[in-house]
């Protein structure tokens, strides 16, 4: 499906989506709160079929977080960016560690260097950071550790 | 070979020797082989000290021991691999234990959680041993410097170092100048090792 297609079956699905225009795949931005439906149907719709989740990730604009998720079909070979603003406070999202199975290590990393809380994960703690670092969250702009790192 | 040459050619001109012999002098005014010859009628006696011959036969036959960490990784791999062969300088084997090598060459960056592995390792290998640090990020942290949370700063924060690489990564000439010029600071006695074990003996002679 090509994106103009993509995008007509999507704001079927999710109506409260916007798209944003530009970039080689189409890029959905979506509430957090309706993120578990929507990653179900797009994994069990026939026609969207995306069953390949290849990148997870936390970016910090200073005013907020935004998660965004990578997703490709493997028979269809579309690919769209699902982008979904987070509180800096409360920043909690739904897992999809049950949907796409890589999502488990993707999803401890961005709760261990941003401190995103993914509800109903089966096993969230820190990934590489060793222990003593919960509740630092390195990759947060306004992370400070002077000991270790130099302003530039 | 060229040693031969340097030797041959040495006993036919004689020219700058000492009074009793002829020093096998290679280019660059480091020896090829340390030692006068004192020549004889049917060839040469070779008049040297054992210190300069063993730090001769060190230098030539260093053993790494593979620690590549990061990018600088590949290009060290390339320097052991066909074109830019090192075993030509007698790094032959790359020792995978640390007991059986001579030379460390940090390749890559060193990070908080590695730094104590790396400490392990420089600890459990046996005397004398040389460390050299390759690249950037072994030199001072590199691109790591500012605003990194997980980055030593700088190898030589953990093992002391005698040959620092600059190059991100380095190339594998610069890799084998930094080879060359440890071996040169080995036959000149003037690792780090050589000169605290100098001056162990002068104390001891008080």
């Amino acid at each position: 499906m090509t994106n103009e297609e993509l995008k007509k079956r999507i704001s079927e699905i999710l109506p409260g989506a916007s798209f944003e225009e530009g970039g080689q795949w189409l890029n959905i931005n979506m509430e957090a709160k309706d993120w578990r439906s929507f990653s179900n149907s797009l994994r069990d719709l026939p026609e969207l079929n995306f069953d390949y989740l290849f990148c997870l990730t936390c970016v910090d604009w200073k005013t907020h977080l935004t998660m965004v998720y990578h997703l490709e079909s493997t028979t269809y070979r579309h690919t769209i960016v699902v982008k979904s603003k987070l509180d800096r406070n409360a920043a909690e999202i739904e897992t999809v560690s049950n949907i796409w199975r890589t999502a488990e290590f993707h999803e401890r990393e961005v709760y261990e260097l941003f401190g995103v809380n993914f509800l109903n994960h089966p096993d969230l703690r820190l990934l590489i950071l060793p222990d003593g670092w919960e509740g630092k969250n390195p990759l947060r702009k306004d992370f400070e550790d002077p000991v270790n790192m130099i302003k530039l | 070979m060229t040693d031969k040459n340097n030797i041959q050619n040495n006993i036919e001109s004689p020219a700058s020797g000492s009074e009793h012999g002829n020093s096998v002098i290679g280019e660059g005014g480091i020896p090829v082989f340390p030692g006068l010859v004192h020549p004889t009628p049917s060839g040469g006696i070779l008049v040297t000290a054992i210190d300069d011959v063993i730090n001769w036969a060190r230098s030539n036959s260093l053993w790494p021991l593979v620690f590549g960490t990061s990018c600088c990784a590949i290009e060290m791999m390339s320097t052991a691999s066909a074109k830019y062969d090192w075993s030509r300088f007698g790094f032959e084997v790359a020792r995978a234990t640390p007991r059986q090598a001579d030379v460390i060459i940090i390749a890559g960056t060193i990070v908080n959680k590695m730094a104590p592995v790396l400490r392990r390792l420089y600890d459990q290998m046996a005397d004398p041993k040389y460390v050299i640090a390759m690249g950037a990020c072994a030199t001072s942290g590199g691109p790591f410097f500012y605003n990194t949370y997980s980055v030593v700063k700088g190898a030589d924060h953990v093992i002391p170092v005698d040959v620092y690489i600059a190059g991100c990564p380095p190339r594998p000439e610069a890799l084998l100048h930094s080879l060359i010029t440890l071996q040169n600071k080995i036959k000149a006695g003037l690792t780090r090792e050589q000169i605290k074990e100098s001056s162990k003996v002068e104390n001891e002679g008080h």
